[in-house]
């Protein structure tokens, strides 16, 4: 909504502040002003000019030299318009003046010939093309004669005016109109407001016996009023009106119409006008499209109707579609005589349904979807009565037409003072509760210590006690609310076990060096799925965007092997990236898709690299197992975690493992296949991912302090060779279990395979750690445990020990 | 043999004044000092000299091997500082070489927003409350005075799954939830996570974003109580000196509304480019909970109220750390958030 402050005046005297300072009042108060313009721009030198003459420019086709008496002086003028012609009244800048663009006028040469100035277009004066009038969008703007050459062309157009731009919330539908405004700001400076008076004289015919009116739809159509105004001029508006008009943003068309916009801005109820003879039944029926019936409206488009949208028709076909936009076949036009004013009250719902289906919001339609004002609806038909009959010379018929069964009752709000201070925490007394309902003008009486008011409907966002509570809150200030904090039976706080452990889990990767990632939980169909834990029917959006996120993921890792392609795209070639974040599979009983939080994460590049001390290594399956298994040492759960080798699409067949907690398993980790990674444009890369959700609900381990060790361990190494496909795993397990509980630890300390060993075979070396709690082990002791290991590897494991 | 000895003395403290190393000082001392040494001779050649001229020489060799033996360990200490001061020397560095980096990774920068609010409730004795991404209209829009057909709840503006599933527009839902379960029970939650609505993504709009919002419900809860909790918000996040201001505004789920505004942290309220030239930011939406929402939830708008508030990590984070452009959360480009780890104050 664009609120010129000069029409605002006519209004509300709101003049002994700035513009700024008012509209910072009523952004305090509760609309924001966004911006506010002043629509002279500073402009300077801009005049009247009047063309005594005017001929071609003998070097330039295109151009015209002209004679301009600018007020005392003819001065020439060299000007490239189409419409330029000697007789008229033209706005000229004269040198010194800057033009909103930015331009200098100076005095120039053009094609030899010289010109001192330049003639304007209104776009040249910095107003948007869309709102100039339509004969003058492609040229020159042209005054009336009646202005005085010389004098000032901003004053006569009116743009020594400052405009504020209010970005509304929904619920402030009031102030989409001059008048609302004025009862904000008259509220807010505690100040009167001056409504329009109307007043005319009406012609002795009645306009019932011009016209008959059926409403078939009722419900979506509670009132319409219909006046009759004939033998009206249809001509350009007054120079007033039309610079009111485009300083609102509408661009003027003929007197009638825009009497139409002007009353619509006034009082934020559309109307529309219709020739009365193109009617030609002389009946207005408003009723519901018939399927497929079509309608041309005035933007010359044809819309196919269908059956719930609210049309008007001459009885015979739409005539407009109510609320929306009014046809072709019943626009006011140079000739029309009779006009018939329509002013109504059309369901929200219908319209807001309508101008969706058929693509259009005018600014009457986004009235109407807000709900307009009942008690307006005569009122601006009258008005625009009124001023047809003195802007266009119309004759007002006796009447209207209509129907009406519209409540238009005030709501009653009752309301006790203690209500309001106790939702508020404030004090203040009822008195200045009632003084704030008076400057709103609402009917307010104080009964046995209650508020009684009733609202008016202009208010139609007042309903409940909390409503009045807020224009209390705001007209009395938000800066005179305490501040205090909230005492509620008090609770401990914190974080769930399952939320901490979140943290633990993040902190502890993040001291891995692996930073964390944020992606998009929609993916591609092609990408939902790939790389799952666990797969279910995909969920999928109704209406995507794109195809590109069009699905729910099942696993974080295609968005994750995507920030890396894009991290060594741009040369960050060691990528260590990690993310927390929710899949979603299926449907539940409740309809939702059970959405399970996992973790995953991918490392590309170097993991260890200082160069200049020539310590670099690349990442490997490795590197990432490490993280993982730390990972389950910080929640407690080392102890219960099981590799085993594993087949995942996409995955590197001879390096990926399935993780096991227990008997379930839980995740999985590995190099990508390395047709993957060419697809994806990465080097060897690793992932893994696993179901934190499960992880994070399984209780660690309890944790106990191990006493530390008061007597020496001893350790012994062993060295064997086994086949190639023995596992590491098992061989310490057999260790383990043969060792008896003196043995302590088993730790592999060496790897091997090629030279000096057999083909098929590879040698392993693990240091082993005796110890007893209670004493000092004897020798005899270790080597008996000692034996026992080596001769159950040899007969489990089929190992050759190496000396 | 005196003058046999004082030749040797003069000999001996010559070498030793010589010797360039421990080595050669110590060839030095066997040579002399030795059991194969002229000293240790002239001492087995006393038994010839007459009886009493033998205690006599006796104290002029020892005097001489024990001078000896001082200069001897004397200059043994300045070979010795010597040796140290070339090893020294020799493992000199250069001190301004970099240093081997210690490989942290980081936390993203809306995680390190959003941990930083909740700690802050957390101290308040709030807890955390959290709901499934995926939810029903009705926890998304009904329950929180948003019914069907109602012009803020547009299909073009979600992405619904089904007519009545969609992806949650904010993480109200999880405070309609809240209410619910709770039966009529005292609240204080906050309610941290991602969300989603039909944008286009631009350098200000994304399609999926994250949001944290906090309720507060019970007996006698009162607007100063929010406009109290947000001040000290202000605080934590922007610096002790910003000061707040609230503006009417509209929420569906709230009545009444505001918007809260804090002093510009750059300019401290006299104006500049981050905040417009107006002097003041506006960070969050809040209000005191619409009596239809806790008549939805099973309490009676008579007698409890409540407060909500709700904010953007990512504009949170935009603001604090100048962050120009909203995608650059979402494409994970290590050198932005490399960025975000370290100490602030
Ligand atoms: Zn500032």
């Amino acid at each position: 909504m664009l609120v010129s402050t000069n029409w605002l005046s006519k209004y509300v005297d709101w003049n002994e502040l700035s513009v700024e300072e008012l509209a910072e009042k009523i952004t305090r108060a509760g609309i924001e002003v966004d911006g506010i313009i002043d629509r002279s721009f500073g402009m300077d030198n801009i005049v009247i000019g009047y063309v005594t003459d005017c001929v071609k420019h003998p070097e330039a086709d295109k151009l015209h030299i002209c004679q301009v008496d600018v007020g005392g002086e003819i001065t020439q003028i060299i000007c490239g318009a189409p419409n330029i012609a000697a007789g008229q009244k033209v706005i000229v800048a004269r040198p010194g003046a800057v033009l909103p663009g930015g331009m200098k006028i100076k005095k120039a040469k053009l094609r030899g010939e010289e010109s001192n100035g330049m003639i304007c277009s209104l776009q040249e004066l910095g107003i948007e093309g869309k709102v100039v009038p339509k004969a003058y969008a492609e040229g020159i703007y042209v005054l009336p004669n009646d202005v005085q050459a010389g004098e000032s062309a901003l004053t006569h157009l009116g743009l020594y005016d400052q405009v504020m731009e209010f970005d509304l919330t929904p619920n402030r539908s009031d102030a989409l109109s001059m008048l609302g405004v004025a009862y904000e700001v008259g509220a807010i400076l505690s100040k009167d407001i001056k409504l329009p008076a109307i007043s005319f004289e009406e012609s002795s015919e009645k306009a019932q016996d011009y016209l008959k009116l059926a409403v078939e739809a009722q419900e979506d159509n509670p009132m319409y009023i219909a006046k009759v105004v004939k033998n009206v001029k249809v001509a350009e508006s007054p120079q007033w009106l039309q610079n009111t008009l485009m300083s609102a943003g509408i661009r003027p068309h003929n007197n009638i119409v825009d009497i139409t916009n002007y009353v619509l801005l006034e009082y934020g109820q559309p109307l529309h006008a219709f020739d009365y003879d193109r009617l030609e039944t002389k009946e207005i029926v408003v009723r519901h499209a018939r399927e497929g019936e079509k309608i041309v409206t005035l933007d010359q488009a044809e819309r196919t109707l269908n059956g719930h949208q609210l049309v008007i028709t001459n009885g015979v076909e739409p005539v407009a579609l109510a609320g929306v936009m009014g046809g072709a076949n019943s626009e006011v036009h140079e000739g029309t005589a009779t006009v018939v004013i329509e002013s109504a009250y059309f369901a929200p719902s219908s319209v807001r349904r309508t101008s969706k289906e058929v693509g259009l919001r005018s600014d009457a339609s986004t009235r109407f979807e807000k709900g307009v004002d009942p008690n307006r609806v005569a009122e601006a038909a009258e008005r625009a009565a009124q001023l047809m009959a003195e802007l266009a010379g119309g004759e007002v018929l006796e009447g209207s037409v209509q129907f009406d069964e519209l409540d238009k009752t005030a709501e009653r709000i009752i309301l006790s003072p203690d209500y309001v201070n106790n939702r508020l925490g404030m004090k203040i007394p009822m008195d200045e509760m009632k003084s704030i309902m008076d400057r709103l003008q609402i009917p307010t009486e104080a009964i046995n210590g209650q508020l009684v008011m009733d609202i008016p409907t202009r208010r139609q966002d007042l309903r409940i006690k909390e409503d009045i509570i807020e224009e209390i809150a705001r007209l009395y200030g938000y800066d005179e609310i305490p501040k205090t904090l909230p005492v509620v039976e008090s609770t401990p706080g914190g974080l769930t076990p399952y939320q901490a452990k979140r943290r633990i889990v993040r902190r502890f990767l993040e001291a891995a060096g692996l930073s964390q990632a944020l992606t998009y939980s929609l993916a591609s169909p092609k990408d939902a799925q790939a790389f799952a834990l666990e797969t279910a029917p995909v969920t999928e959006l109704l209406m995507p965007m794109s195809e590109e996120r069009s699905v729910l993921r099942q696993s974080l890792i295609p968005h994750l092997l995507d920030a890396a392609t894009y991290n060594t795209a741009r040369r960050n070639e060691s990528v260590a990236l990690y993310e927390t974040g929710s899949v979603f599979l299926g449907i539940e009983e409740d309809g939702l898709p059970k959405e399970v939080e996992h973790v995953a994460a991918v490392l590309t590049g170097k993991w260890v690299h200082h160069a200049w001390q020539g310590e670099t290594k690349k990442v490997d399956f490795f590197v990432m197992k490490g993280i993982v298994e730390g990972l389950f040492e910080q929640l407690g759960l080392l102890e219960r975690i099981q590799f085993t080798k594993a087949t995942v699409e996409g995955m590197h067949p001879g390096r990926t493992a399935t993780v096991w907690l227990g008997d379930q398993a839980v995740g999985m980790l590995g190099q990508v296949h390395p047709t993957v990674q060419n697809q994806r444009d990465l080097q060897e890369t690793y992932v893994m991912e696993m179901n934190l959700r499960v992880i994070m609900e399984t209780a660690a381990e309890e944790l106990f302090y191990e006493p530390v060790p008061r007597y020496p361990s001893i350790s012994r190494d062993i060295a064997l060779v086994v086949d190639r496909d023995t596992s590491a795993a098992n061989l310490q397990a057999i260790i383990l279990q043969a060792g008896g509980k003196l043995l302590k630890t088993v730790q592999l300390f060496d790897l091997y395979e090629g030279k000096n060993v057999e083909e098929g075979k590879k040698s392993l070396a693990f240091s082993l750690t005796y110890f007893d709690p209670e004493r000092t082990l004897t020798d005899e002791e270790v080597v008996n445990a000692h034996k026992k290991v080596l001769d159950a590897l040899t007969v489990q494991a089929n190992a050759q020990l190496r000396s | 043999m005196k003058e046999q000895l004082h030749e040797l003395k003069e000999q001996v403290i010559a070498k030793i004044k010589d010797s360039q190393t421990i080595k050669e000082l110590n060839d030095v001392r066997v040579a002399y000092l030795g059991k194969k040494g002229p000293i240790t001779d002239l001492l087995k050649g006393m038994g010839k000299l007459p009886a009493e001229e033998r205690p006599k020489m006796g104290a002029l060799v020892n005097e001489i091997r024990e001078s000896v033996t001082g200069i001897l360990e004397e200059r043994k200490e300045t070979l010795e500082q010597q040796a140290i001061q070339e090893q020294l020397e020799k493992e000199s560095i250069d001190v301004t070489l970099p240093g081997r980096p210690v490989e942290l990774g980081n936390h993203h920068p809306l995680t390190r927003v959003v941990e930083e609010i909740e700690d802050f409730f957390i101290s308040m004795g709030y807890e955390i409350a959290e709901g499934p991404e995926v939810e029903k209209d009705y926890y998304n829009f009904e329950a929180l005075n948003l019914p069907k057909g109602h012009p803020a709840r547009d299909m073009q503006d979600s992405f619904y799954i089904t007519e009545d599933i969609l992806l949650r527009t904010h993480t109200s839902p999880v405070q309609a939830r809240t209410m619910e379960a709770k039966d009529g029970a005292a609240i204080k939650i906050i309610c941290p996570g991602k969300v989603y609505r039909r944008d286009s993504d631009d350098a200000t709009h994304s399609h999926q974003f994250t949001q944290i919002e906090g309720l507060v419900v019970g007996e006698n809860i009162r607007m100063s109580d929010l406009k109290g909790t947000l001040d000290l918000l202000a605080k934590k996040l922007f610096g002790a000196d910003r000061e707040i201001r609230l503006r009417p505004s509209f929420f569906p789920f709230t009545e009444p509304s505001v918007e809260m505004d804090i002093s510009c942290f750059k300019c401290g309220g006299s104006g500049c480019n981050v905040c417009k030239k107006t002097g003041w930011i506006e960070i969050l939406g809040a209000g005191m909970v619409h009596p239809n929402v806790l008549k939805m939830a099973g309490y009676n708008p008579e007698e409890v109220t409540g407060f909500a508030f709700g904010m953007g990590p990512e504009r949170i984070a935009m603001l604090k750390y100048g962050v120009e452009d909203i995608r650059h959360f979402y494409t994970n480009d290590i050198r932005f958030i490399s960025q975000f780890h370290r100490a602030e104050a």
